[in-house]
């Protein structure tokens, strides 16, 4: 796409570097710069390898999570998700070694030790999950051999994760420092083994909201069992039945595809994707996986369940339909499944997606969301609020969803939003969560709040 | 009694932390100078944190840069990306102050800051654009310190001899940009010129309209700073702010600026010695306006003094922070039975010693803690109320104690940039608010509670 970045300085920069992250939609596919460090000073909208180890692993409810490193780590990633449990809270507690200069110097393993003593004391946890950062990995910390020495101690998995924040910006690599310490805890022992079932795992979900519980309803209904998911509302216990699974079903494969494929190497469970978010990408994954069990009683209520829903759900869409036919919509979020969802929901209710961009998307998925979205749609890889900015208003965007950071920015330019984050309260998965969306994006398109700031004084488009 | 019981934490590890990563201070120390933008030299991670952490509590865009330290980098040096970043963040910020605040990362690789500034400055035509590093590594201190340490250096940066000049200097610890506004209206309308570090009570609390900024406007202007020196005399508060790091004792040492360390304005007492020090220095007679306000405070104190009278606070949060609040909850017949901070400060035990000389029971204090202590504590001590930051929120859902938030960060409820609780009406404010809690609890559970006391003593 020609110019839609200009390169100067002044309130219109973009940075030259930045142009080759940043194309246009459309079947003639540009070719878009992605999974690469972000750009000094280019002030990404990205996290940490520890933080994306850090969410992925945070529902595991039992565990404890122990931050191994100076304290900001633990502080800012204290109950971040808006993950709900069945159990235990623990997970919701954030401990930390709180290393200092002391630590720092000489090295924090003794101070891991302590921390490590002072929780099987007061918890007797059955995990303990020690994470890595850039402090304790750039120090040599061995986190691996104090985690070992830990686990034979006190006969409980204490499992090293190993994070060190900066081995990358990208979050990606995180999840996979996560996906390593799920396989360490789910490999059974020696000699212990694992009774195969005719149930699924869902991996990729981490239950926000309830969704983990929304979908394991439908299942139910269906005739399947869910075994555990990966790793909404999760007990250590039930993580380790994890190899009896007949299938996985894997929801955000940016977390989880690599765990994925190593359970159908180890084990032999086959694995396909699938996506809860909106109506028809529910109905398509429940028949998918109606199909895996190739059982005509479990297709039979497979079909009378999504007739249902649909039927249900069917004219409160169109109604919502109606209020956003047209509306312009930008989308900003961390990883690739979840644009590509939220770009076939907000088609559903009629709206045109002018801009989509991603933390984390691989070459294939920005493929996918290029051939998704028409030439006049910005497709945007790790982008900045510079940019973000520039496009929102270029493009008169009227809703954005996204996370946090880009909420505050899409208010300040008077435009609504929706919540599509890990810290999230409501559930947006299956067919009621195709209708909650709908509501929300109805809620914040349609606000009467916008009349009046538009009546004062908008923010002028350049 | 005499002071609080000190109880130390021998304990190793943290659990439910009560205090942020000292880069954090400074990045908000630095939004309160004008035409000002932030680099985190560390890891990508770093800065997100922040931003988000502050996003949450402002309700505003924070932008902040990282030199988005990598493997590499960490074995061969930052340079070239903080270089990197200084040049992305000069061309699409424009600022003309650009604080870069070191991180556990960088200053464990042992990043030679200045240098790398001085090499850049030398490198490039920087005409009227400053570039001030603040080293600010995480297991040295807590945002608190982060806050002064760069408060410092950047009036160390600009302050110049000057010709003396009739403006106060004014210093304020990490408040909300309410209360900082609420000290300049006082100020105002006791007609009295001044300057106050760090302003950021329009760049992180800036009104809807107008094309949108990627640099707010607002903030301390860096020429005012310079003529800080002059001045006759600094107002600061910050009676728990560390020597090393007292922006109003540098001011004092180095230009022999006289320094006036106050409390925070929060409760009567303190509020009429802001106005006694403002009195001292020459300006005229209380205003009417003031004056009213002081009348209608007194008046709130005398009418909701019995329901004060049964709170039972746990005050938590940033030393300057838990000082104020321990005096005003303790004027108003609710001295806190457990007073924590997640930071460390030399000053704050000594300083609470004859604020709760005259309470029957000596409070528990706790520094460098965590809220896993501190909920405990709370259990123990019979706790009914909390102040203090939404970090205390498992009080409220695993105890039933509710929270009246204020401090730093106030993420779970909306407006923390619009928290008011210095002067008389920003402590009216506050009271009330504490007050209507002790209120909203005892009426939401009184009847059961005496229903149930009086039928198991009448034997039914």
């Amino acid at each position: 796409m020609e110019e839609t970045c200009v390169l100067k300085t002044g309130p219109d920069a973009c940075i030259d570097e930045r142009q080759n992250s940043i194309a246009s939609g459309g079947k003639n596919k540009t070719a878009i710069h992605c999974t690469d460090d972000s750009l000094a000073g280019s002030v990404s909208q990205r996290a940490c390898v520890f933080c994306g180890a850090r969410v992925v692993l945070n529902p595991v409810t039992d565990a404890v999570h122990l931050v191994h490193g100076p304290i900001g780590c633990a502080t800012y990633t204290w109950d971040i998700r808006g993950s709900l449990s069945s159990g235990s809270e623990m997970y919701r507690n954030s401990f930390s070694t709180d290393m200092k200069e002391h630590d720092v110097v000489f090295g924090g393993e003794k101070k891991l030790v302590a921390c490590i003593d002072e929780i099987v004391e007061k918890y007797h946890p059955p995990a303990i999950f020690v994470y890595a950062t850039c402090v304790s990995g750039m120090i040599g910390d061995d986190i691996i051999a104090v985690s070992k020495a830990a686990s034979a101690r006190y006969g409980i998995d204490v499992i090293p994760v190993e994070s060190s924040g900066f081995v990358s910006g990208n979050k990606v690599v995180g999840y996979r420092a996560a996906a390593e310490a799920l396989m360490k805890l789910i490999t059974p022992k020696d000699g212990v083994t694992i009774e195969k079932t005719r149930k699924l795992n869902f991996l990729g979900e981490y239950n926000l909201g309830g969704e983990t519980w929304l979908v394991r309803n439908y299942l139910a209904e269906m005739g399947i069992e869910v075994n555990v998911a990966f790793t909404g509302d999760s007990s250590v216990a039930a993580l380790k039945r994890a190899p009896g699974a007949a299938l996985n079903i894997v929801q955000c494969t940016g977390s989880m595809h690599w765990v994925a494929a190593n359970l159908e190497k180890e084990f032999g469970t086959p694995f396909m994707s699938v996506n809860f978010f909106g109506a028809e990408n529910t109905a398509d994954s429940l028949r998918r996986i109606a199909a895996f069990y190739d059982d005509p009683a479990i297709t039979r209520r497979t079909e009378t369940l999504i007739a249902r829903e649909m039927e249900r759900i069917r004219p409160v869409i169109r109604l919502y339909g109606k209020k956003l036919a047209g509306k312009r919509a930008a989308i900003y979020v961390g990883g690739a499944y979840k644009a590509v969802a939220i770009i076939r929901q907000l088609r559903e209710l009629g709206m045109e997606i002018v801009l989509t961009g991603t933390q984390t998307g691989k070459k294939e998925e920005y493929d996918d969301i290029s051939g998704m979205l028409d030439e006049n749609a910005v497709i945007i890889d790790d982008a900045n609020p510079a940019e973000l900015e520039k496009f929102l208003l270029e493009k008169h965007v009227d809703v954005m969803a996204g996370g946090v950071k880009e909420r505050v920015l899409a208010y300040k330019l008077g435009i609504g939003f929706v919540d599509h984050n890990h810290d999230r309260k409501e559930c947006l998965a299956g067919f009621d969560g195709a209708v909650t969306f709908a509501h929300e994006v109805y809620v914040t398109t349609c606000s009467p709040v916008w009349k009046q700031l538009k009546r004062t004084a908008a923010p002028e488009v350049r | 009694m005499d002071g609080t019981q000190q109880a130390g934490r021998a304990r190793q590890v943290n659990e439910n932390q009560c205090h942020m990563c000292m880069p954090l201070g400074g990045v908000i120390a630095f939004k309160g100078i004008e035409n000002a933008m932030v680099i985190s030299h560390g890891s990508q991670g770093c800065s997100t944190y922040m931003r988000l952490a502050n996003v949450e509590h402002f309700n505003e865009p924070v932008d902040i840069a990282s030199s988005g330290l990598n493997e590499k980098q960490t074995i061969y040096g930052g340079e070239a990306n903080l270089k990197k970043a200084i040049d992305n963040v000069l061309r699409v910020y424009q600022p003309k102050v650009v604080g870069i605040l070191t991180t556990c990362l960088s200053e464990t690789m042992g990043e030679d800051l200045d240098r790398i500034v001085a090499s850049y400055v030398k490198e490039h035509n920087l005409d009227g654009i400053d570039i001030i590093p603040v080293p600010t590594p995480s297991y040295s201190g807590s945002h608190t310190e982060g806050f002064w340490a760069a408060t410092r250096a950047v009036i160390a940066t600009y302050a110049r001899p000057t010709e003396k000049h009739t403006r106060i200097n004014v210093i304020v610890p990490h408040i909300s940009p309410a209360d900082i506004r609420e000290i300049k209206r006082i100020l105002c309308l006791m007609g009295i010129e001044y300057v106050l570090v760090p302003d950021y009570s329009l760049t992180l609390d800036r009104p809807y309209g107008g094309r949108y900024q990627k640099i707010p406007p607002g903030g301390t202007r860096t020429e005012d700073i310079a003529r800080m020196p002059g001045a006759p005399v600094t107002v600061q508060f910050g009676l728990t702010c560390p020597d090393a790091l007292s922006p109003g004792l540098f001011l004092e040492e180095k230009f022999g600026v006289p320094l006036i360390n106050l409390p925070l304005p929060v409760g009567i007492e303190a509020m009429d010695g802001f106005i006694g020090t403002l009195q001292g220095l020459g300006c005229g007679p209380v205003p009417d306006q003031l004056a009213l306000e002081r009348g209608w405070l007194l008046d709130a104190m005398a009418d909701s003094h019995k329901y004060n009278a049964e709170g039972r606070p746990v005050i938590y949060g940033e030393p300057e922070i838990v000082y104020a609040f321990t005096r005003a909850c303790t004027e108003n017949g609710a001295p806190p039975v457990v007073i924590a901070s997640g930071t460390k400060n030399s000053k704050l035990a000594g300083l609470l010693v004859p604020v709760l000389s005259d309470v029957e029971d000596a409070p528990v204090l706790f520094e460098e803690t965590d809220f896993a202590t501190i909920d405990e504590a709370a259990a123990l001590a019979g706790v009914n109320i909390a102040v203090g930051h939404s970090g205390g929120k498992f009080l409220t859902e695993r105890q039933g104690i509710p929270v009246v938030r204020v401090g730093f960060p106030v993420h779970d409820r909306t407006g923390g940039q619009r928290v008011l609780s210095v002067g008389y009406t920003g402590t009216l404010a506050f009271l009330d608010r504490f007050t209507n809690t002790l209120l909203e609890t005892k009426y939401m559970s009184y009847r059961t509670r005496i229903k149930e006391k009086m039928m198991i003593k009448e034997g039914y």
